[in-house]
């Protein structure tokens, strides 16, 4: 299972790879969101570094929802999905391969973006440890319940638009774990950071469980 | 829950020459219906009139008689959807994608009603219609991951598939309700004050205590007065859909030529 989701992975990151999708459009846009934020919030009077955890989620999330949407349009191409199906993948690891596609591509996105918050906002990375376990958790969970809407907006045909709408509610919780745990880790707020990071742990779990379970009934219906 | 006895909702197949039923009521309905008129009705002199002001809330505590009711109502929606959306997945059973739906579309009235009746509160208490209140806070982003779903429905696409992918999100969301409580509540951990709900429940005695329970009652029989409706009006809307716009307008000329 585990070597068959690594398959679907590398088939999608070699794809990313050679289209330069997220590299020429989603990476560009997270960096104009940047820009756009510093326009609507005075830079001069210190919000963007209080708010640059939150900030930089946002941006994170308006990038999962572009990165999400890419991952799952090359399969409805050419009847790609069909052949998926066809392949005698289990449903599950096409879905873990998917995930862990979408986390490569978002992690990889996140490290140039937070370099780009930390020059354009000052801001100054510290708390390592609890940076990252933030990233990697709230990334996981982003791609987890990501995955299973990607595949529900490809079901539908022509309802791309609705794919923001049934994932950012859905993420609410992650976008308020993660901006929690950044601002202690940046040393923006008090207090323990690490249940924060717990709680987007959580998140993850059940979301990828579930997403492992549900994708087989969303993979038949086609 | 039969309609009229012809049409079997919980079979996977209607009879195609079934003949339509006329309307969604039946004598249970009609005895639900009077309840929960006769009930709103009680509330309304109970809440309004009857009840003393509460000694925190002062008048306020007259709308927790319905803020209690609706959120309480909404989230009862939002499980019967999940369970249907399992059952869905499971049985593949029209009854139960339909069940789902009409739950989830009353689920979502209802949360809208909580939000309102949630902001008039804030306004006389706060002085603003708005504050982020955990409660308040977690209603709204469910409410809109609630219209995510409905939006879904529409989505014009086969039956089958309109089913397995609501039924997706329909346990997706019922699963987020408790992460998206913990988080706002987290969330606004640091701003302690006055909620919508944190001051009542032990405080309430005698007719206060008798009208919230009141309210909670009318509510849920209202719910299902409403739930019963929807779900027969949906597997009307199918049937319809099945026979054609022609067939259904021969019928009800056939029906009027009778009567």
């Amino acid at each position: 299972m585990i070597r068959d989701a690594a398959l679907v992975a590398s088939k999608d990151l070699r794809l990313e790879w050679r289209g330069r999708v997220g590299l020429g459009q989603v990476l560009p846009f997270a960096l104009l969101c940047v820009l756009l934020f510093a326009f609507a919030l005075d830079p001069d009077r210190g919000v963007l570094q209080r708010a640059t955890s939150g900030l930089f989620w946002m941006i994170v999330l308006f990038a999962a929802v572009l990165v999400v949407q890419r991952s799952f349009s090359v399969e409805g191409e050419d009847g790609v999905l069909d052949a998926l199906r066809l392949s005698g993948l289990a449903p599950a690891s096409v879905y873990l391969g998917k995930v862990a596609a979408i986390v490569v591509q978002l992690l990889a996105l996140e490290a140039l973006l937070l370099v780009a918050v930390a020059v354009l906002y000052d801001t100054t990375l510290r708390g390592w440890g609890l940076l990252l376990g933030t990233v990697l958790l709230a990334t996981l969970g982003i791609a987890g319940a990501g995955a299973t809407y990607g595949v529900v907006g490809l079901r539908l045909q022509g309802a791309e638009t609705l794919l923001p709408l049934l994932l950012l509610p859905l993420l609410a919780p992650v976008l308020i774990g993660a901006t929690r745990a950044g601002d202690v880790a940046l040393g923006r707020s008090a207090g323990p950071g690490w249940p924060w990071a717990a709680m987007l742990g959580i998140f993850a779990v059940v979301y990828v469980s579930l997403g492992a379970i549900l994708f087989r009934p969303l993979m038949e219906d086609l | 829950m039969t309609i009229d006895g012809s049409v079997s909702p919980s079979g996977a197949v209607a009879p195609a020459r079934s003949p339509a039923p006329t309307s969604t009521s039946s004598r249970a309905t009609r005895i639900l219906g009077t309840v929960a008129l006769v009930g709103t009705a009680a509330l309304v002199v109970f809440g309004l009139w009857i009840t003393p002001p509460d000694a925190q809330l002062g008048e306020t505590i007259r709308i927790l008689y319905m803020h209690v009711p609706t959120v309480s109502a909404a989230y009862v929606a939002f499980i019967i959807t999940a369970v249907a959306s399992v059952a869905y997945l499971w049985k593949r059973t029209e009854f139960w994608d339909l069940l789902a739906a009409s739950s989830a579309e009353i689920g979502v009235l209802f949360f809208a009603l909580t939000i309102f009746n949630g902001m008039l509160w804030g306004r006389i208490t706060w002085g603003v219609f708005w504050r982020w209140e955990p409660r308040l806070t977690t209603t709204t982003v469910l409410f809109l991951t609630y219209l995510g779903y409905l939006a879904v429905r529409r989505v014009p696409t086969s039956t089958r598939t309109r089913g397995t992918v609501s039924a997706v999100i329909g346990i997706l969301a019922v699963v987020n309700i408790p992460i998206t409580h913990k988080a706002v509540d987290w969330w606004r951990g640091l701003h302690q004050e006055k909620t919508i709900f944190g001051t009542v429940d032990p405080e309430m005695q005698g007719t206060q205590l008798f009208t919230a329970y009141l309210g909670l009652t009318v509510f849920l029989v209202l719910f299902a007065w409403l739930l019963i409706h929807r779900f027969r009006l949906a597997w009307l809307t199918e049937r319809a859909e099945e026979q054609g716009l022609d067939a259904a307008i021969a019928e009800r000329r056939a029906e009027g030529s009778l009567s």
